[in-house]
This record gives C-alpha cells, structure tokens and sequence, in this order.
C-alpha cells in the first residue's frame, strides 16, 4: 500500500524536496507519494477525514488537526531545527522603547494572520505584559501567504521593513529570521535591539491520520536517513533540517494558548478566525 | 578535560561572531564542547538562531559562561575529495568535479555537468600551459596595431582585388572562430589550460573577423563575393564532433595552409593597412598550429589508431566535397592580381606563377607537418593532395 503524505506548496522548492524524498523512499523499497496543497486547512481536512495518511504539518495545523481528530492522529518525526524556537520583537536600536510594555499606545508589525510565529505567539507575549491587540496596542498584520501558516515569510520581512521605515515602532519574528535579515540587509547590522523574547516552542511535526505498519516504517525510515550521506543532504539542505527526531508534543503550549486567546480555531477544530481567508 | 570556553566580547551574530565561534569549534577536542560568553544583548537568541541549522546543540550554561554548544550535525566534508592534483592534470575528470578548481575539496552531492571531452588524452598537449602564456601576452589592440589612417590610395581594380581576399577570409576567419568556441563548452574544466588556450583562440579569430571586416569597408566600395563552395568546405568543419579530428581538419591543416596564404599576402599586400592585418593574423595562426600539432602528437602516443582515423577524416571530407566547385574563382583571381600588381600579360603571367608557387608551399607545409605526425611520405603526399581547395 503507498503511503500518501500530504505538504503544502508554501514554494516550488517543496516539489523538489518531495519528489527527492519519494526516490530516497523508493530506493529504500518503500511506497510514497505525496500530494500538495494550496493551503494547510485543507491538508488538515483531508488528513483528519483519513483521506491521506500522513501530513507536513505546521504547528498550528497540528492543533487544528488535533482539535478535528483527537487521539486517531499520532505525531511521527520532526526536524531538529524545529525544536526550541523562540520568537522576538525587535524595534529600532534609535528608539525610546526599552520592554515589551512601552510599546503601549504604539503599533506593532507581525507576520501573517496564521503565522505562529510572527504573529500568534508574539501576540500572545504582548498580551502577557497586559498590552491586548486592538486595545492597548495596535497590531499592523503583513498578511503575505495567507493559508501557508508563516512558512512564506515575506510578511515577517516586511514587517522589519516596515519598522526600520518608522511605519511601526517594533516588529515580531521568529529568531533565526532577525539574524537573516540582518545577513540578508534587510536590517542593518547592531541597528536593531530586541525588547521582549516569547519562550521555547516547537514547530512543524510530522503527523499520521493513525499509526499503521506503514506509518511505523515510514518514521523509521526518516530517522534513519543520515546527513553523511549526499544524497540525503541535499534534501536535508532544502528542507532545513541536520536530522529527523522522533515527535514530541509537548512543544505546543504556547500556541495553543495563543490560538485559544485569539479564538483561531474553536476547540472543536472550525476555524474561527475573523477575517481568514486562506 | 576542561571544556574550553569562548570569550566573544561585545562581537554579536550581527557583525560576525560566527566566524570565532567556527574557527574555536573547529579546534575543539573530540568529546568536548565549547562554552561562549559575551556581553551582545542578542548573543543568546542569535547563538541558538546560528547553531539550530549546524545540528549543534545548546545547553544553558551558568555563571559568566552563557551557554555550552555541544558539536554535532553530519560534516558536510567527510566524504569529500580533491579535484585532482593543483599540480598536474588527471587521466579522466569525473562530471562530479564540475565547475570546481583544479585540486579544490570538492563536496559531494553536486551536480555533474555534461562535460563531454572529460579525457586527458583527447584534448591535452603537455605545451598547452605554456602555449596560453604566450597567447595571453601576445594579445594585439585592433584599434592601434593596424595603421588605419596611413593614406594610400589604390588602382581601382587592385582595391576591388585586396576587398574581395578581405571578404574571403573574414568568412574563413568566422569558421575558426566557432569550431574552438564550440569544443571550448565541451572540456572538462579540469583541462582548463586547453580552454583558456581555445577561449583566446576564439578571440585571435574575433579580432581577425575585425580587422579584415574593416580592410574590406575601408574605402567605401562593396564587399566581394562569397562562393556557395567556400562555405560548403567551411561548414563541414563546424560538424566535425571528434576534438582531435577537428582540430586535425581546422588547425593543422586549414590554418597550417593559412600560414602560406597570409605571408603571401603580407609579400603582395598592396597596402600597409593589409599588410600589418594579415602580419599579425599570422603571428596568431602560428599558435593554433602549434596547439593542433602538439595535441595530435600528443594523442598519436596513446593511440595507435589515431593516424588511419586522420586519414579516413580527410577522405571523407573531400568526399562530402567532390561536387563543390573548391576556392571561390574571384579570390584565386584577386591573389594573381595582387601578385601581378598591375594588368600587363607579364605582370599577370608573374602573379599566376606567384600563386602556383603558393599553392605549392601549401602542399610542403602540409606534408611536413603531416610526416612530424608520423604519416610516411607517400601518405603524408597523398592526404594533402586530398585537402580542400578552399585552403581552409
Ligand atoms: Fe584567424
Ligand atoms: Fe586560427
């Protein structure tokens, strides 16, 4: 029987990165293939209605998946890179705000409506230090990739953009992307300073509409594949990673509250989200 | 064992910490792990940010010591090699070398380019490095080696003569220009002293193209005419695959007949302007000669076969070529009456002689060349009786 996974078309490189893995597959004897999507909400549909076996998922496609499936669903793998994130909010290093709470009565810039981590997650820490968005702060979304839950991160860059333009006082994104658009020049080097950092969350996950045989081999297969090998690593290049590591859910709190506090999703998995449109 | 640690400073992520950090991890113990510290505000997220992709793994340290990285991730270089030695060229190049310089650690997993002439033998001189110094200094300016504005002024009939060679050659010139511009794509850039070598070879023919171009618009008049059997003899040179074979057909015995036509035409040249064009085309020719000979001799120590393949190219050229009519009748007219340098019956009687004299040069310096590649003399005799009459 093949497993059928799912991914999400966040760029053309993702036909690459799965069609290589689907000839590593075939070479190790195993039956995969993969199907793509515009958008993770009707991955997470079909994986939870068990029309495919399995799912690239985003963290919040992860709750929403869960939220839909409950305990059918079993977590696989995830990417080394994907565990202990943090995100931060960055203003300008000429700027008066020195924590999270003197941006009261300023405007933030965040990622995508559905992205966790430019937008969800530092929600969530703005609303911590008693700043709610909409009330005591006003959030700018830059809404680039609707539907790709921040994989695309155009929003997350112009959001920097805009606050290095002085259009808004700080903006959200995920660490390793500060030091980017630094490299990148979109920002320029020491002329930023970070005022407030979210705590460690984790990030895409690998899930399975049920654990089957398959699903169990297909998880071995992907935490035997090894870096050394060059074939392997160019796929590992493309898709982030140094090595598969076996899922763990206990990386999710943080959005799920966010999630929750933004009434993204209802618990039963409907998406609530005023004004999403994916 | 005590871990070492690494005192950053105020250096950050954003101004190049990394190359510290790098540089430390690279000298560390096996086992051991490398403690950071510093005083950038951004040190912590940006440390965790730079190791996350590198399979290196954080843990929080205590004290003035921020954080331990402790090494991992797959090393990238474990299975690489060196693209042969800096010193000397390989037997083959394998595709996966690629683009890489010669004796770089090539990391695997590249593309393979499809470098299709990946054997030493059948593209290699042993004089090719040497050959390119020299090509690469003997490099004329168009502009200033040619005395454009020397003033002369030419009986019509002998200008018309000096346009309609010009018009000649610069199609000859064309053809030499493409055949070593298409092996070039095809080394291996491995032999990259054979492409440097054919890369100036094309821009010899580029500036030839040039300046016989403008000798031939120079006073204004028509260009000459170009024969349908000319072209034919230069087209079967472009569609020769084999690299020895082309360079057998174009070099050795087309621009080896060249060397005879320009110092004919250097001793006739009515002109300075013609004159110093065709003197420094030459020079140029001399050099691809001397590239194709010393292959060939090269390739004829390794293959027993070359020499029967030669012969086989060249009857099979003048095959394809026996119904074309061979040099273009205006130009065999325009090179008696630059030799005669005037209409008297004498004067003509002497440049016909002229260019029977040529031809005759042209046929030694091809036999001679053919026997310094092992060919016996009655062979080397018979082939170059066989080469096309166009001369190239
Ligand atoms: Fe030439
Ligand atoms: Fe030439």
């Amino acid at each position: 029987m093949t497993l059928v996974m799912g991914a999400v078309a966040y760029d053309p490189k993702v036909v690459t990165i799965w069609a290589g893995f689907r000839a590593w597959f075939a070479r190790q004897g195993f039956d995969f293939d993969f199907v793509l999507y515009s958008n993770y909400e009707r991955q997470v549909d079909d994986l939870a209605a068990g029309r495919i076996d399995a799912a690239w998922n985003s963290p919040l496609a992860w709750i929403r998946a869960r939220r839909l499936a409950g305990g059918r669903l079993e977590p696989l793998v995830m990417r080394d890179t994907d565990q202990d994130l943090t995100s931060v909010i960055v203003v300008r290093e000429d700027s008066p705000y020195k924590d999270v709470a003197d941006l009261k009565g300023e405007t933030v810039g965040t990622g995508a409506v559905d992205s966790p981590q430019a937008t969800l997650i530092p929600s969530a820490l703005l609303r911590e230090r008693g700043l709610r968005p909409g009330e005591e702060v006003a959030v700018r979304r830059f809404d680039v990739g609707v539907g790709l839950h921040g994989d695309h991160i155009g929003g997350e860059r112009d959001a920097a953009r805009a606050m290095m333009s002085g259009d808004v006082a700080a903006a959200c994104m995920i660490d390793a992307d500060h030091l980017l658009f630094v490299r990148e020049g979109t920002l320029p080097p020491g002329g930023t300073r970070v005022i407030g950092r979210t705590r460690p969350y984790d990030h895409c996950t690998m899930t399975a509409a049920r654990a089957t045989p398959e699903t169990d081999r297909f998880r071995d297969l992907l935490l035997s594949m090894d870096a050394a090998d060059p074939d392997v690593r160019t796929l590992f290049d493309l898709e982030g990673l140094t090595a598969w590591r076996p899922a763990r859910t206990s990386g999710y709190a943080l959005l799920e509250r966010a999630v929750d506090d933004e009434g993204f999703y209802d618990p039963a998995g409907a998406v609530t989200a005023p004004g999403y449109r994916p | 064992m005590t871990d070492p640690v690494l005192d950053l400073d105020d250096l950050g992520f954003e101004t190049g910490a990394h190359l510290l950090v790098q540089r430390a991890l690279g000298d560390l113990a096996p086992g051991a792990r490398l403690g950071v510290r510093g005083r950038d505000p951004l040190l912590d997220p940006h440390l965790r940010a730079w190791c996350r992709p590198r399979g290196h793994t954080i843990v929080p340290a205590g004290g003035p010591v921020l954080a331990w990285i402790v090494p991992g991730g797959a090393d990238r270089w474990s299975r690489a090699e060196r693209a042969g030695d800096p010193g000397g060229v390989a037997a083959k190049a394998p595709a996966h070398w690629g683009l890489a310089a010669r004796g770089a650690l090539v990391e695997p997993g590249g593309p393979e380019p499809a470098f299709d002439l990946a054997d030493r033998d059948l593209v290699w001189a042993e004089i090719a490095p040497a050959l390119y110094a020299h090509a690469a200094s003997a490099q004329w300016d168009p502009a200033t080696a040619i005395p454009w504005d020397a003033e002369f002024a030419l009986p019509p009939d002998i200008e018309r003569a000096v346009v309609q060679i010009m018009t000649y050659l610069v199609e000859n010139e064309q053809a030499a220009l493409v055949v070593p511009a298409r092996l070039l794509a095809r080394v291996h850039p491995h032999f990259r002293e054979v492409a440097q070598l054919l890369a100036v070879q094309a821009a010899d023919e580029a500036r030839h193209v040039e300046v016989f171009a403008r000798r031939a618009a120079l006073t204004g008049g028509p260009l000459g005419t170009s024969a349908a059997g000319g072209r034919e003899s230069l087209t079967t040179l472009l569609t020769e695959p084999d690299f020895s074979l082309a360079s057998f057909l174009l070099s050795v015995l087309g621009e080896g007949t060249f060397l005879n036509l320009l110092a004919f035409l250097d001793r006739h040249a009515p002109d300075p302007v013609t004159r110093r064009a065709v003197r420094l085309a030459r020079q140029d020719e001399a050099r691809h000669v001397a590239f194709g000979v010393a292959h060939l001799r090269h390739r004829s120590e390794t293959d027993p076969h070359l020499r029967s393949r030669l012969r086989a190219a060249v009857e099979r050229r003048h095959d394809a070529l026996a119904a074309s009519a061979g040099l273009n009748q205006d130009v065999f007219d325009a090179l008696i009456l630059l030799a005669a340098g005037e209409w008297s019956p004498q004067a003509i009687r002497r440049g016909h002689a002229a260019v029977l004299d040529l031809r005759r040069e042209m046929d030694e310096g091809r036999r001679r060349r053919l026997v310094h590649l092992g060919f016996p003399d009655d062979e080397a005799a018979a082939l170059s009786a066989l080469h096309t009459r166009n001369f190239m």
